[in-house]
């Protein structure tokens, strides 16, 4: 059987000046050397005039523009180096942040420009006022400070005018409204008194607002896209492959996207389906538990339809790909989703709560100073500009940044934990959870299967076993070859379809495979009533023998990990799609009482539903594309790195590593997180409930407007910094078994 | 005073051509692969043979 071949071309782009361009992401960089390293194997290579790798994002970009350049070398030459790589395609929403981020860098880098140089000016105005600057010096100042202001603000300040605009536009206020407001209104009273020769501008104060929020907004951004990018990377190096067969038999491999209704694919043993079809040849068993949570297999044959996701146990299957016709489980799994993501959206994000509430007292206040002016018989004029003035020290400069700081930096400390948001505000939601629910299967279990009876098997044996194990891609034969990671491949091995691997060893046949084939059914029927969930495969080396006893185990520190969250006073609950034996087995062993199984994905979300009725704000933690649904309805939802694509973007995040304690780090993390940001809108309004009275009784210079203003926005950042102490150090152990994984 | 007619002006303009510079470099991607820039200092295959 000769290799398929890659098709590389369905990944290649053409950039706008017809030069070709592929994208990698790479798996197997550990250093910086490696940067060399793979740059100038690449650069010996004719045709190819640019290659360069992204060591922050660990990607490789080529381009070039004959048609010569052989790019199936190219891949073939870093294997041979010992780096895998794997075509990727930018995300339509990676794209859009990189750009947005972009673009916050530029408005902040002009924002910053003009504040450096207005208060060169400002300073010297403050200064002049206590000694002996003229009138037509300081005229001069304030113009050029307007100068400066005005333009940079236009551009700067477009990302906060947008939003507030069409926050009004939808008859909302957002925390942008007040903003916006405030440095327009601080500009034009400033241009105002600039040319009525006044003593007092504000410009400083405007553009150094800008800059504050700027600089927070950019943090907040920059902090997203680095988790998307891990993410995306990880998605790429997952990413659904599929071998296709054109009529005359040759193989080709193509992204899972690209397969067609009415394409023939073949999926081989201990591979999983890329898309949905109907079976034209071939028999096997298929591994459902990603779609449906049920841990027992289902026998397939031709004429029979499976589902993308499932894993292809025994033998090699040829399907014909059908987009799935109406009434199957992943039509429902997707209406029940649609449904489900639109009563998330009905979330209202933590800061805009609270700018709800504060942008009509703000407003109100200024109101009031202006009439209480007036009415003690200022002049309308003095009464404006203590308005706004008002307005401008009460500007959300903190408050702005007091929430958007605490998420950088818990980010920060949960991406070094493992973990990826997916959503900005999921640590609010998860700062309220009171309720944990499980799925079972993939969740609390690991998603492959394990050797359980290890221990009683003779080791140089289970070593011979193992390495047998290692020529074969049924999955049971990847958990026992998993079992010694560090066994010696056997040679001459061949694979009996549907019935084990055999190979010559020390003049005697060794086999490895199911009982009937190494002759051990007796003995092998002898465990099967025990437990009903166990897989068992034997192996025989002339007189020799041993029973392999597989079967889901759970995460290494399950219990200590829902042990911990019942001893914090969450509510455990196990949902599951499987048996209610199985899910009861589970249940028992974690001390968790609270437990449903036989749950549809229909059944899951009306449990959620119901929790919601009563208060209880859910957070699901899940990995089957039956958990969905769940996922997008609960109140938060977390989903490990294995789950299916669906469910992942269901998901407010992902946590890597064989471990479930990151589920319980989030919620410390984001309780705390929680907690710094409400002392941080604490800290905001009693600067307010300073400065803002002396803004009304018009008290307020440019200086100290200046001083309250950053020093309050220092506070406030520094005070976000704590928000990264929760997290333990147990990220170097997730980290290190995460990335040991193919 | 005549002496801020020119110094001020000089200020801004230094200024400038810092945010220009930053706004270049921003625009030629330099700002994309930050820890790769920090190796890629000490990697010396630009000496010597270049094959």
């Amino acid at each position: 059987m000769n290799a398929p071949v890659l098709d590389h071309e369905a990944f290649v782009t053409r950039g706008k000046d017809g030069a070709l361009r592929f994208d990698a992401a790479i798996e197997g960089m550990t250093c910086a050397a490696c940067i060399g390293e793979i740059e100038s194997a690449l650069r010996g290579l004719p045709g190819l005039p640019h290659a360069r790798v992204n060591y922050t994002n660990r990607r490789l970009a080529l381009e070039w523009r004959e048609e010569s350049f052989d790019l199936a070398g190219a891949f073939e030459r870093l294997r041979r180096m010992g780096y895998r790589l794997r075509p990727f395609q930018l995300a339509e929403g990676e794209q859009e942040e990189q750009e947005a981020s972009k673009r916050l860098l530029r408005c902040l880098a002009v924002a910053a420009f003009a504040a450096m140089n207005i208060m060169l000016l400002s300073v010297s105005v403050w200064v002049g006022q206590v000694s002996d600057i003229d009138a037509s010096t300081r005229d001069m100042f304030h113009g050029i400070s307007g100068l400066i202001a005005l333009p940079a603000a236009a551009f700067a300040g477009q990302p906060f005018f947008q939003s507030a605009f069409a926050a009004l536009r939808g008859r909302r206020l957002n925390m942008d409204v007040p903003i916006s407001l405030g440095v327009l209104l601080a500009l034009g009273m400033s241009v105002f008194e600039t040319l009525a020769h006044a003593e007092h501008a504000y410009f400083d104060s405007a553009i150094m607002l800008l800059t504050f929020l700027l600089l927070g907004r950019f943090l907040d951004a920059a902090m997203r896209r680095k988790t998307r990018a891990v993410a995306a990377n990880l998605a790429a190096l997952r990413a659904p492959i599929a071998c296709r067969l054109s009529p005359d038999g040759v193989e080709t491999v193509v992204p899972a996207r690209q397969l067609r209704r009415g394409d023939r694919i073949l999926v081989r043993p201990g591979e999983r389906l890329p898309a949905d079809g109907a079976i034209v040849s071939g028999a096997s068993e298929l591994d459902q538990s990603l779609i449906t949570g049920e841990t027992a297999r289902r026998a397939v044959s031709r004429g029979d339809i499976a589902y993308a996701g499932s894993l292809n146990h025994d033998g090699a299957l040829i399907l014909t790909v059908e987009a799935a016709g109406g009434g199957t489980l992943l039509d429902e799994i997707e209406r029940l989703l649609e449904k489900a993501t639109a009563a998330r959206s009905r979330y209202v994000r933590f800061a805009d709560r609270v700018s709800q509430f504060y942008a009509p007292v703000v407003h109100i206040a200024a109101l009031c100073a202006f009439v209480l002016w007036l009415l003690l018989g200022a002049s309308i004029h003095d009464a404006l500009v203590t308005a706004i003035a008002v307005l401008i020290v009460t500007c959300p400069c903190a408050l702005a940044l007091a929430v958007p700081a605490v998420q950088v930096v818990a980010s920060g400390a949960l991406f070094r934990e493992g973990v990826l948001l997916n959503a900005a505000d999921a640590i609010e939601r998860f700062a309220e959870i009171d309720t944990v629910v499980f799925d079972k299967t993939g969740t609390l279990t690991l998603p492959h299967p394990q050797v359980v009876n290890g221990a009683e098997i003779d080791p140089q044996l289970f070593e011979l076993a193992a390495g047998l194990a290692r020529s074969s891609t049924h999955p049971l034969a990847r958990a026992i070859a998993a079992g010694r990671p560090d066994a010696p491949m056997v040679a001459g091995a061949t694979e009996e379809q549907g019935q084990g691997v055999r190979a010559p060893w020390e003049g005697e046949e060794a086999r490895l495979g199911s009982p009937i084939y190494c002759g051990l059914e007796t003995e092998a029927a002898a465990l099967a009533p025990l437990d009903p969930d166990v897989s068992v495969v034997a192996f025989r080396h002339g007189d020799r023998r041993a029973l392999f006893q597989l079967r889901q185990m759970l995460r290494p520190d399950a219990k200590e990990a829902i042990s911990a969250l019942l001893r914090e006073g969450f509510r455990v609950i196990i949902l599951s799609g499987d048996r209610p034996a199985a899910v009861a087995a589970i249940a028992r062993s974690l001390d968790v009482a609270d437990w449903r199984g036989g749950l549809k994905p229909a059944d899951k979300v009306e449990q959620l539903e119901a929790m919601r009725g009563d208060g209880r704000k859910a957070l699901m933690v899940g990995d089957g594309m039956n958990d969905a649904p769940a996922l997008a309805s609960a109140h938060a939802s977390m989903s490990p790195v294995d789950a299916a694509h669906l469910t992942q973007a269901a998901a407010d995040a992902v946590f890597l590593g064989e471990r479930l304690s990151p589920v319980a780090t989030t919620l410390k993390v984001s309780r705390r997180a929680r907690r710094i940001m409400v002392a941080n809108l604490a800290l905001s309004v009693l600067y307010n409930a300073v400065a803002a009275p002396l803004a009304m009784l018009g008290l307020l210079t440019p200086l100290i407007a200046a001083a309250a203003m950053s020093g309050s926005s220092m506070l406030v950042t520094l005070n976000a910094l704590r928000a990264g102490g929760a997290a333990r150090v147990v990220s170097v152990a997730a980290r290190a078994d995460s990335e040991a994984k193919p | 005073m005549t002496v801020l007619l020119f110094l001020v002006p000089l200020a801004l303009i230094l200024g400038f051509v810092g945010l220009l510079a930053f706004l270049w470099s921003l625009n030629t991607g330099q700002y994309d692969d930050l820890d790769g820039a920090a190796s890629r200092v000490l990697s010396d295959d630009d000496l010597g043979e270049s094959a």
